[in-house]
């Protein structure tokens, strides 16, 4: 419950600023991030060393990683890893919740299991899974999937724990068909829930993406950087990582928050 | 045919005639003890006729509705509306119960079945003075134009039957008296079998032909009261009247509402 009021409490905080004050803000972001590369910087002109390349060097190594297609080959897969575990956590997690939330008894009887998958480490999944169903696409994708499913399951089953009785009932009256149920009845009420957990969901999901690759794939992100920490190069290490949050940032400002906005307007009277 | 007619289907209208038998309804309390809301309760509404459930708060008149609404699943007895297989049954709430995230257009539509949902709705908008509300989302209408929007919704599917639980109650008496109005004239433009639950009898003598009084918990139907007057002629003399004439008649009943 807490998690959900502080996700709205932020989406408030962003959505009404007026103009001038959304101005503002983005210049702060930008003069933040000014101020960080210029420290950045100094520390490493006064501090000149292999494992401390200045923003400049890691600038470089970029724009050759770039130029020889590496860092986009396994930006692409390592993002279509992302997805691919995020929507089959979402989806899975979505429909135990829910099931879980509207039936007791099973509850009861599962929520050990629950809380047993909530306590077991990323990494002791992921060698498992590797073990387990052997060194390849699905394993990777599963495994990730099944470190974030319990979350969503936590978060959805209190969601719908705490879904308006009195819709379902109109619902019923009126007779609703089941499609109409899920899209305007179930979902709109779960919104800020799926918010709340989509949000917290990327960015454990594209952390445990990482380990995966490292352990068990022969390209991504992950495997790259576990390449460069053999070579010991910093600045492709750094390259990559800053690419990738790049990446996230990105597809949080022109696909999150646009669709969060949208799906929540109704709150907020014109 | 009608002055408004989404769905086309004024030829069903006013077949319907309900029929309630119920011999118990009781729910379990948290602390496992039964209690009786429902005991012998048997009454008729006529096809085209608009009825009032009347009796003391608590009663089981809301569960009464529930029950026909089917929304409550275990009591013995039956209710009927004969000659129908699938009735389609408008319900307004104590409570407008609009979807908040869709327009009061969208929430109207969402009722009608699949294959009217493009159904021309200006008229019914119109009459009930929704007409510059429809885009609006719940959260930005009065409770009473919420209210409204509900009626609207309830009467755009054009039920063969009309359930209302106190559709009135917390407006405030202008505005309650406006709906009033309102739902009576749109009524009686198209006329459907109508069962209202309320506690205020001078309501129920207005919008009604007929009041059923319940007793006390568990409800039974202490008797009706018939009203012959017709609607255009009850005014304040002749309400008065009535208002005496039914409180002669059920004063010693155990129902004082």
């Amino acid at each position: 419950m807490s998690v959900v009021s502080t996700e709205r409490r932020g989406a408030r905080e962003v959505a009404p600023l007026p103009g001038s004050r959304r101005w503002t803000s983005s210049v702060m972001v930008l003069l933040s991030f000014a101020v960080l590369m210029i420290l950045w910087h100094i520390g490493a002109t006064f501090w000149p060393s292999r494992s401390f390349p200045a923003p400049l060097l890691v600038l470089q190594k970029f724009t050759s990683e770039t130029a020889s297609g590496d860092l986009p080959y396994h930006l692409a897969i390592t993002l279509w890893r992302v997805a691919a575990s995020f929507f089959l956590a979402m989806i899975i997690g979505s429909v135990i919740g829910v099931f879980l939330g509207t039936h007791r008894r099973a509850d009861q009887f599962f929520n050990p299991w629950l809380i047993l998958f909530l306590n077991i480490p990323a990494l002791v999944i992921i060698v498992l899974a590797y073990i387990w169903f052997g060194l390849n696409e699905a394993t990777a994708i599963g495994a990730v999937a099944l470190n974030k499913i319990p979350n969503v399951i936590v978060t959805m089953r209190e969601g719908t724990r705490a879904l308006d009785g009195r819709y379902a009932e109109m619902a019923r009256v009126y007779r609703f068909s089941a499609i109409d149920r899920l899209r305007h009845i179930l979902l709109p009420q779960l919104q800020p829930y799926i918010a709340a957990t989509s949000r917290s969901g990327v960015s454990l999901i594209w952390k445990i993406v990482l380990v995966v690759e490292l352990m068990g794939r022969s390209n991504g992100i992950g495997f790259q950087i576990n390449l460069f920490f053999q070579l010991f190069d910093v600045a492709a290490i750094l390259a990559y990582t800053l690419a990738f949050i790049a990446v996230m940032l990105f597809i949080e400002l022109v696909l999150v928050q646009p669709l969060e906005h949208t799906s929540t307007r109704w709150r907020r009277p014109a | 045919m009608y002055w408004y007619s989404p769905l086309n289907t004024h030829q069903r209208v006013g077949v319907a005639r309900l029929k309630v038998d119920i011999q118990e309804k009781s729910f379990r309390s948290s602390n496992g003890e039964a209690i009786d809301v429902l005991r012998d309760l048997h009454f008729e509404v006529e096809q085209n006729e608009f009825a009032c459930i009347l009796g003391p708060s608590g009663c089981g008149k809301t569960t009464t509705l529930r029950i026909l609404l089917g929304l409550e699943g275990s009591y013995d007895g039956s209710v009927e509306l004969p000659g129908l297989a699938e009735p389609r049954v408008g319900a307004v709430f104590q409570e407008p119960i609009l979807l908040p995230w869709c327009s009061v257009e969208q929430n109207v539509r969402l009722a009608l079945p699949k294959r009217s949902r493009g159904a021309n709705l200006d008229a019914l908008f119109r009459i009930l003075g929704l007409a510059a509300m429809r885009t609006f989302y719940p959260g930005e209408l009065s409770l009473g134009l919420a209210r409204r929007a509900a009626i609207a919704r309830a009467l755009a599917i054009e039920p063969d039957i009309l359930l209302l639980d106190e559709p009135f109650v917390s407006l405030d008496e202008a505005t309650a008296d406006q709906l009033r109005h309102l739902l009576l004239s749109v009524w009686s433009e198209r006329p459907t079998t109508a069962l209202m639950v309320t506690h205020n009898v001078q309501e129920a003598i207005m919008l009604s032909d007929r009041i059923i009084v319940f007793s006390d918990r568990p409800a039974h139907v202490v008797g009706t009261f018939d009203i012959r007057v017709p609607r255009h002629s009850r005014n304040a003399q002749v309400r008065a009247d009535l208002l005496r004439s039914f409180h002669a008649k059920f004063s010693d009943g155990g129902a004082g509402p």
